[in-house]
């Protein structure tokens, strides 16, 4: 085994550890028995992981590679190695840092906006009458089922000062009126790219808190009833924490997500009045101007971002996968 | 183990190796597959009559590109970068020429080609799709803005239209009149094409040494007339004279608000009189607001000078990976007769090249304009020609938007360092 050093001999080491750990046994006698499972678990799994290297892990590889380069698509001939300067231009410019500065706070805002809402409509699924609780998911599906795109501009000429019709629906509200430009500032503009993102991806979350609501056992939001808790207090002190594990899985996934905002900017504002999130900057950098090196530069900060946000939450946060699973 | 996986390899290859074979072109004569940018189906006839008349030497087959010149550009370059063979022609946007003729993505065009497509064609065409003083594409049709006004606007403000006018003139009858001007704020390329006619228009340009490296351009944006062009966006952008929709106004967005009820004047391209007629076909608009627009020449920047309006259009580009670039260059000089561009005119709206093309009775009758279209192709500046068109559009419209913010004294140097700083590859954009 240690010979192998193939990314195969690496799962295989795996499954083995879990098989002798579960059995109790050392690992060099492995019963035929756990064998077959690792080999079968080997084969099932096996075709998806190679899969997953080569349309993943070669693609970061490649990326990471690129961004050592001075590379231009259009000037090939000038191609030259420069280290680590990409990396120093981004990390210098006041550009990467206000999109990285937005793209944080898209991601908290929505996130913290979308567990509350999100929490809401779950209660509401989770309490219906079983007659209209599968008509109650549908209606608040519909919104994830919509493609981002779509959905974007949808939400654009809904906001579009020639073609939108929310000036005229909401001019009862102070500060809106006929001449309201929503995507010629930065606070209108980040507002509606927000609701959008809200209104788009709350049943992801809700969906995922359901779950979470539905493995809190009733006998205990019973007793505790009996014992005279309002409403209030059992949501707070029996509900939320039995379904802490699924709430931080929903909102992991969501931050992750909404960290890699793209389509709503780029169809909505395409990066004006300082909405420009880090997806825009590496697309416009690497799709747009061609430049690969700079752009997959950018690329590697972005996935650094994406790990870096991870490991703050299984780490720090102790956020349990197999939670949702329904293993724990 | 090892035995299944060749196995599987071998379907893999079998199934990918059939699906590459059925791209490959069945048995006839060559096919030349020509990108277009979307339009209302012109390109797609003139493919077939050309096709018919190649009597059996070729077949152009044609493939869209996406809506938008950016993203026709970024497709194309991609391609051409990793030499796609299967590109033979290509609609390319002018100011994108010089960035795929710089690396050699685009075959040369012939001696004896390039003599005879560039016989009548207007000035600003011929500017276009010629890059270090040799023509690198075939001009097929040429785009120019005008200014369109409401007759009984300019009258009430008391302006002679019958003479050249100047932005001054029309920001005047703008504050007085209480109406908006219909220009192109939003951060877009229309900006850019905005900002060069009024530096063009002044006598300045954008780029003044195109030097060897990216490094070494320089920049016109810090002279009188780069101040000038600043000063006309910065007054309309703060004085709120193009209406609240200036920032984020593109062509047909100025088109929407010249048609309301504060229109006034507008520059713009001359799909707008297409649309406008398609409009009052349809019933959405007025048959008398088509008696009230009139048109003239693109506002000058100072009254002494005649102006330069804003060029664009499509050249056609020969693939330089292309498996068959002679027969392509047969197909680009078919498909740019002034008879093509004639009827491509008055089908599709877009205005020929060739100056040969106005005179067809056809042409007069549907753009009663068309004279003063090709004065105006004929006086046009293109956009600054440079392999880093993209960059310095970028530039501009990262630092002179939103046009209230546009200040004479600082947004031209403004401009200037980030551009000079994006080149050099010492800033983002």
């Amino acid at each position: 085994m240690t010979t192998t050093s193939t990314a195969a001999g690496a799962v295989k080491a795996n499954t083995e550890t879990a098989t002798d750990r579960q059995s109790g046994r050392p690992r060099k006698r492995r019963s035929d028995r756990a064998r077959a499972e690792a080999r079968l678990g080997w084969w099932l799994a096996g075709p998806a992981f190679f899969l997953m290297l080569a349309v993943t892990l070669y693609p970061i590889l490649q990326a990471v590679y690129d961004s050592l380069f001075r590379y231009r698509l259009t000037a090939p001939d000038d191609r030259a190695f420069v280290g680590l300067n990409n990396y120093a231009v981004v990390l210098s410019d006041p550009v990467f840092w206000q999109a990285t500065l937005i793209t944080v706070l898209i991601t908290v805002v929505t996130v913290l906006v979308e567990v509350v809402l999100g929490f809401a409509l779950a209660l509401v699924m989770h309490r219906a009458i079983k007659q209209l609780r599968g008509l109650l998911r549908t209606v608040i599906l519909v919104p994830y089922g919509i493609i981002t795109v779509v959905s974007a501009f949808a939400w654009f000429y809904m906001f579009d000062i020639n073609s939108g019709f929310v000036n005229s629906w909401f001019s009862w509200v102070p500060g809106i009126n006929a001449d309201l430009n929503w995507f010629a500032s930065q606070g209108t503009s980040l507002f509606v790219i927000i609701a959008s993102e809200v209104w788009k991806t709350t049943p992801f979350i809700s969906l995922l808190l359901l779950a979470g609501l539905a493995q809190v056992s009733g006998d205990l939001e019973e007793a505790a009833q009996v014992d005279g808790a309002s409403w209030w207090q059992r949501l707070q002190r029996v509900v939320l924490p039995n379904m802490k594990a699924a709430i931080m899985v929903a909102v992991l996934f969501r931050a992750l997500d909404a960290f890699r905002i793209f389509d709503n900017v780029f169809i909505m504002t395409n990066g004006a009045n300082g909405t420009q999130v880090l997806s825009l900057l590496a697309y416009r950098t690497s799709i747009g101007r061609l430049e690969i090196g700079l752009g997959s530069a950018i690329s590697v900060l972005l996935f650094l971002c994406v790990i870096l946000i991870c490991f703050v939450a299984i780490k720090l946060f102790k956020v349990d996968l197999s939670s949702t699973r329904g293993e724990k | 183990m090892g035995k299944r996986s060749r196995w599987i390899a071998a379907t893999l290859a079998v199934v990918l190796g059939g699906s590459l074979a059925a791209c490959g072109s069945a048995t006839g004569p060559p096919v030349l597959t020509w990108f277009i940018n979307p339009d209302a189906g012109g390109q797609a006839v003139i493919a077939e009559d050309c096709t018919a008349k190649s009597g059996g030497a070729y077949r152009i087959d044609v493939s869209t590109l996406p809506r938008d010149a950016s993203s026709q550009r970024e497709q194309l370059a991609r391609r051409l970068a990793a030499n796609d063979s299967g590109i033979d022609l290509m609609s390319l946007d002018p100011p994108f020429i010089a960035e795929l003729a710089e690396p050699g993505f685009l075959a040369p065009v012939p001696a004896d080609v390039a003599e005879r497509v560039s016989q009548n064609v207007v000035k600003g065409a011929l500017a276009g799709a010629t890059w270090r003083d040799e023509l690198v594409a075939v001009p097929f049709w040429a785009n120019t803005q005008l200014l369109w006004y409401r007759k009984s606007v300019a009258e009430k403000a008391g302006l002679d239209m019958s003479k050249p006018v100047t932005w001054d003139q029309l920001i005047d009858v703008a504050r007085t009149s209480n109406v908006d001007l219909a220009v192109q704020g939003a951060k877009a390329e229309s900006l850019t094409v905005w900002i060069n006619a009024l530096i063009e228009s002044a006598g300045g340009q954008i780029i003044t040494d195109q030097g060897v490296r990216a490094s070494e351009v320089k920049l016109g944006l810090t002279s009188p007339a780069g101040e000038e062009a600043a000063k006309i966006i910065g007054t309309i952008g703060k004085e709120g004279l193009g209406g609240p929709g200036l920032p984020t106004a593109d062509e047909n967005a100025s088109l929407t608000l010249f048609q309301s009820d504060s229109g006034s004047f507008m520059v713009n391209w001359p799909f707008v009189w297409s649309a406008m007629n398609a409009a009052v076909e349809a019933g959405t608009l007025d048959a008398s607001f088509l008696k009230d627009v009139g048109w003239t020449m693109y506002p000058r920047t100072s009254a002494d000078k005649p102006s330069a309006p804003p060029y664009g259009g499509i050249n056609l580009g020969v693939g330089a990976f292309s498996k068959n670039v002679d027969l392509a260059y047969q197909a680009a000089e078919c498909i740019v007769t002034p008879e093509h561009q004639a009827e491509y005119f008055v089908t599709n709206g877009n205005p020929a090249s060739n100056t040969t093309a106005y005179d067809d009775p056809a042409v007069q009758k549907a753009f009663p304009m068309a004279t003063l279209i090709r004065d105006s192709l004929q006086a046009s500046a293109p956009r600054p020609q440079t392999p880093y068109y993209n960059e310095v559009s970028l530039g501009l419209q990262e630092t002179w938007h939103p046009p209230s913010a546009v200040d004479p004294a600082t947004t031209p140097q403004v401009a200037t360092d980030l551009i000079t700083a994006v080149l050099a590859g010492d800033r983002l954009l």
